[in-house]
């Protein structure tokens, strides 16, 4: 390696460098780059991990195109992010910028806000689960008390995505507690110049808020994509993809193909079709990104 | 005469600008009462699901399905607790929880850390690059690694054990949480390194002595990360844990999501062991973690 150009000193220094990182190196090529390299092998055989794996080209990618299910449930997950993510990032901006108003017990209010994003998965799953029951959950309860006309939530095709969005919103704790942190790094100074120039509330908003909040923005807006483009625990918990496929999110399918039909080689390649939609919306996103992101001091 | 008008207007002007400000004041009072009754409405709202759940963990069968709703339940069903363990093995589960979350907290925090000190204070080639891809891992979706991991614990033989939750987070402990600690190292003066090597002290021991103990804050915050990830984590145990007494309790509550099963306060009791040691730690550690997230944030820039 190139560590021969150096001086002895600068050669220990380097040997340290490489055992400190060490760790994470193995781990990444175990359980990162391994699999990776591994699961594109899989995508091109047929295995059920019980008889000797065979190698059958790109007919599992041609079997992809071919699956009704497949189109569902990229279908299903599309749907269920381009409707969760705006969401997400406009109440979670929205929360974040009354958190950062000059209020007593602004850190009693964040708590409440944040609670729910920690709150396990299975302990949502129970709980919603019969908030939303149509019959007797608090849900429709509420909504009768208020004459409002009830909804069949999961339990019908044309709501139950829509639901799992609405549940969405309850954990947005993370990317509201950035977004403030974002705010709060905005220079009081540039709020002042704006009101001087005479600019409104709203002025404000999109003059300076936006511009300066852009980076963080992007920052959640990528990793919301990649987070929702996996959403499998609700939907294995609480409608294991029904009624009628409706909620068959990606994840959810592929876990089946994976897990309980052992089609090792399909469910690689679905993974890597998956895969391959999230690397182009986030390069896509990088990419427009130099369009409205505004970076201080010009650097990326 | 002249002086009299200039004090006539003087006082016209004051009082012009005295009732002004009052007007002002009474503005700003119904603005601040608005955003106040905002505020706590919004916060109802995001706390109605856990008030909810902790209300029906102690109501009898009947209250459950009482219409109007009750929130306030009555008598109070403590009894629900000690039936949700003859339900299920809620404490061998909550064991098995402990178990992997304690050591994987160790495993992410002293990796971590590590690793973050190799980046942060040492120099050696390929360091960009590989920091670099370090980086760039935090974007990767985990679904595509998910099969080859599920095959590769399987050939060791690793199934139905906790070790796939455990031991991996001994090696690198996430990139999010190496880019943390590397951040918080990175404000650290290098003179106190400095100073060590002069006295002799090696690269380990400037690690261990020195800047773990002045980076306690974004340890434990990065510690409460891996808490919650490993606590509430549901796919993982599901993928590799099967035999009723090795599941953990996240795993294990799936049972009592069950529509046909109207003993709902009972699975809502059984929820309560997994949801109040999480509600406790994030009481208890907010200040730490709320503070990790921000840094977190800071990676975007």
């Amino acid at each position: 390696m190139a560590v021969r150009g150096l001086s002895k000193l600068e050669r220990r220094e380097a040997i340290d460098g490489y055992l400190f990182i060490m760790p994470w190196l193995i781990g990444f090529v175990l359980w990162v780059a391994g699999p990776m390299l591994a699961s594109i092998v899989l995508s091109f055989m047929e295995w059920d991990l019980f008889s000797p794996p065979e190698w059958v080209g790109a007919a599992n990618f041609v079997q992809l195109g071919k699956t009704d299910l497949v189109w569902k449930s990229l279908w299903n997950t599309a749907y269920y992010t381009f409707l969760s993510v705006p969401l997400t990032l406009m109440v979670a901006l929205g929360t974040a910028m009354m958190l950062n108003l000059p209020l007593r017990g602004q850190s009693a209010f964040r708590t409440f806000f944040y609670l729910p994003a920690v709150m396990p998965a299975v302990a949502n799953a129970v709980l919603w689960f019969w908030i939303l029951n149509p019959d007797v959950g608090l849900a429709n309860a509420l909504l009768r008390m208020l004459g409002l006309p009830e909804s069949q939530w999961l339990w019908s095709p044309t709501s139950s995505k829509p639901t799992f969005v609405l549940m969405s919103l309850w954990g947005i704790g993370n990317t509201m507690v950035i977004f403030l942190a974002g705010l709060q790094g905005i220079p009081q100074s540039l709020y002042d110049a704006a009101e001087i120039d005479g600019a409104n509330g709203w002025d404000r908003f999109r003059a300076v808020t936006l511009p300066m909040l852009s980076p963080v923005i992007l920052f959640n807006m990528v990793l919301g994509i990649i987070g929702s483009f996996q959403i499998f625990t609700n939907a294995f918990l609480m409608t294991n993809g029904g009624p009628q496929h409706s909620t068959l999110f990606t994840v959810l399918y592929l876990y089946r193909l994976g897990f309980e039909q052992f089609k090792m080689g399909f469910a690689s390649a679905l993974a890597w079709l998956l895969f391959a939609i999230i690397l182009v919306f986030t390069l896509v996103q990088l990419r427009l990104s130099d369009a409205w992101v505004y970076y201080e001091g010009g650097e990326g | 005469m002249a002086s009299n008008v200039t004090s006539q207007a003087q006082s016209l002007a004051s009082s012009q600008a005295h009732r002004q400000r009052r007007r002002k004041s009474a503005r700003f009072y119904i603005r601040r009462l608005i955003q106040y009754a905002a505020m706590t409405a919004l916060s109802i709202v995001f706390m109605v699901p856990l008030v909810w759940i902790i209300s029906s963990s102690l109501k009898t069968q009947g209250q459950v399905f009482a219409y109007p709703p009750v929130w306030i339940p009555d008598p109070i069903m403590w009894s629900n607790y000690v039936e949700a363990l003859t339900r299920a093995p809620l404490l061998r589960w909550l064991w098995n929880t402990t178990f992997i979350t304690v050591l994987a907290i160790v495993g992410n925090v002293l990796s971590s850390s590590m690793v973050a000190f190799g980046f942060a204070r040492l120099r050696f080639p390929g360091k960009r690059p590989l920091f670099i891809l370090l980086l760039s891992t935090m974007m990767l979706p985990q679904v595509v690694t998910l099969i080859p991991r599920f095959i590769m614990f399987k050939w060791w033989g690793w199934m139905d054990t906790p070790w796939p939750m455990i031991i991996p987070t001994f090696f690198g402990g996430g990139a999010f949480n190496i880019f943390l600690v590397r951040q918080f190292y990175l404000t650290i003066p290098k003179d106190f390194d400095e100073a060590a090597r002069i006295d002799g002290a090696s690269n380990w021991a400037i690690w261990w002595r020195i800047l773990v103990p002045l980076s306690r804050p974004v340890l434990i915050a990065i510690g409460i990360f891996s808490f919650v990830f490993h606590w509430n984590d549901f796919m993982n145990p599901l993928i590799f844990l099967f035999s009723e007494k090795n599941k953990t309790l996240a795993l294990g509550l799936r049972a009592f999501i069950n529509p046909t099963d109207a003993s709902w306060h009972i699975s809502m009791a059984a929820s309560m062991y997994l949801v109040i040691p999480i509600t406790i730690l994030f009481f208890v550690g907010q200040r730490y973690f709320i503070r990790g997230v921000v840094m977190t944030g800071i990676a975007g820039r």
